[in-house]
């Protein structure tokens, strides 16, 4: 399209940590099959804004650039995404960029996702395998099984699930739902299957799975169509087995 | 244990909402439904519930501690979200924020028809029987609310049955958890139909 010569971008900017926010307008020119970083990059080549004023450039964070490190979400017309995938042929214009408000702002459109990794370390998201020794293989993984964990591994903490949920918040210490999903995805692996009752635990930890409130957005703006909800679920039903056998004692508790 | 009691107290407030709460609002409305079958239906049933023995053990354990429980950690709740509903409009999130909403209006409603009813009774100033709730509903304003709050406390219970479901890992899959929806429907417009039909009876003796 000829007439579309110019994008116009309205970008909601933050100086500092502690800066007010305040919106700016760029004008830029169109180029086929540009995606919002594109724009971004040739915003930082030359950063005057749309009343010609010389500015700074806008600050944002991206690493992978195909939309699987998670790094340059952000939320654009209004929609938390990833501005790396984020065409823009397929955005109405102006097209607005804002942070993801939920997490601390660094500057620009650059957020602290901090939060998320504590709660992988809440949750213990992880296989202990180290050991003063050699352990030896572990047990086999089915190939279904596999198939299955393998969606939930796409899980790249780029935060767009914590931005949509009500429940993560200034006033609520929910560790939303990513690191729920981490939890079930360590707790089917063979290996990681030994230390279930530990990510469990964790979850019902302050700020764990009860904060979920079932509002079910995170399921349907992930990225990466990971089943959150079903995870939540899952471990809704996880963990309230754990808590019995906590309360009542079992062998098994461990 | 100490660091998992929010863990507990959620799902207490899970499990209270269903039993003994929502157990005892269907009853409520079952035996609410014979005024329309006539006074002395209504006055008859009533009575019976009046007299039950340990009347008051059984009010403080079944209705009032878990109602108090259940409103003082859902408001707490219904302030510690941030509500989306304009940047997500998805059904899911809107029965999020209903079910918040009818809440607080539950509050309201409960604190005012138990102000009324039962501890007007309890002081001896009214008795507990038809005319109590005709006298009540025959103003239309009177009517209107107990139109909402009935309707509030229905759509509550209802909604909550649904995430009651999930909260307890039974539903996991989007599947099992689309059903039970409409299953969790049915129980509205059943429900609602009880509370909705023995008000009009009151208020308008039809």
């Amino acid at each position: 399209m000829a007439e579309q010569s110019k994008v116009t971008f309205i970008i909601t900017r933050q100086d500092g940590p502690d800066a007010a926010p305040y919106e700016e307008t760029f004008e830029i020119p169109y180029r086929q099959n540009m995606n919002v970083i594109s724009a971004l990059m040739e915003i930082r080549k030359n950063p005057v804004n749309s009343k010609g004023e010389q500015t700074t450039p806008v600050m944002w964070d991206m690493n992978c650039l195909e939309e699987v490190c998670g790094a340059c979400s952000m939320v654009i017309n209004g929609t938390a995404r990833q501005s790396c995938a984020a065409l823009v042929d397929q955005l109405e214009q102006p097209i607005r960029l804002e942070p993801m408000s939920t997490f601390p702002i660094v500057r620009d459109l650059i957020v602290d996702r901090e939060r998320m990794f504590d709660a992988l370390k809440q949750v213990k998201a992880w296989i202990p395998i180290d050991g003063t020794y050699d352990l030896g293989p572990g047990p086999r993984m089915p190939e279904n099984k596999r198939q299955w964990a393998y969606e939930l591994s796409k899980c790249m903490t780029c935060g767009v699930c914590l931005e949509a949920c009500p429940n993560v918040n200034d006033s609520s210490n929910f560790i939303g739902p990513a690191a729920i999903s981490q939890a079930r995805l360590f707790n089917a692996h063979p290996t990681g299957e030994m230390n279930a009752s530990e990510r469990l635990n964790g979850l019902m930890e302050a700020g764990g799975i009860d904060g979920c409130g079932n509002s079910q957005n995170c399921v349907q703006v992930c990225p990466k169509g990971i089943p959150l909800t079903t995870s939540i679920a899952a471990m809704n039903r996880a963990t309230n087995i754990q808590a019995f056998k906590n309360f009542f004692g079992s062998d098994t508790a461990l | 244990m100490a660091e998992q009691r929010e863990f507990f107290f959620r799902r207490l407030h899970s499990l209270l909402g269903v039993v003994p709460i929502g157990i005892f609002l269907v009853q409520h409305l079952f035996i609410n439904h014979l005024a329309v079958y006539g006074e002395e239906a209504f006055n008859a049933a009533a009575g019976i519930m009046h007299q039950l023995p340990f009347v008051l053990v059984l009010e403080t354990l079944v209705i009032y501690l878990p109602i108090l429980f259940h409103a003082i950690l859902g408001v707490y709740i219904v302030f510690t979200s941030r509500y989306s509903t304009r940047r997500y409009g998805f059904f899911r999130n809107w029965m999020f924020a209903l079910q918040r909403f009818t809440g607080i209006v539950l509050v309201i409603f409960i604190a005012w028809h138990v102000f009324e009813t039962r501890v007007q009774v309890g002081l001896g100033n009214v008795d507990v029987n038809y005319s109590l709730m005709e006298g009540i509903l025959s103003s239309t304003p009177m009517f209107w609310f107990y139109v909402v709050g009935v309707l509030s406390a229905v759509f509550h219970f209802a909604n909550g049955l649904w995430s009651f479901l999930v909260t307890w890992g039974i539903t996991q899959t989007p599947k099992s958890q689309r059903i039970s929806t409409y299953v969790c429907l049915i129980v509205f417009l059943a429900v609602g139909y009880l509370g909705i039909r023995s008000l009009l009876a009151f208020a308008y003796g039809i």
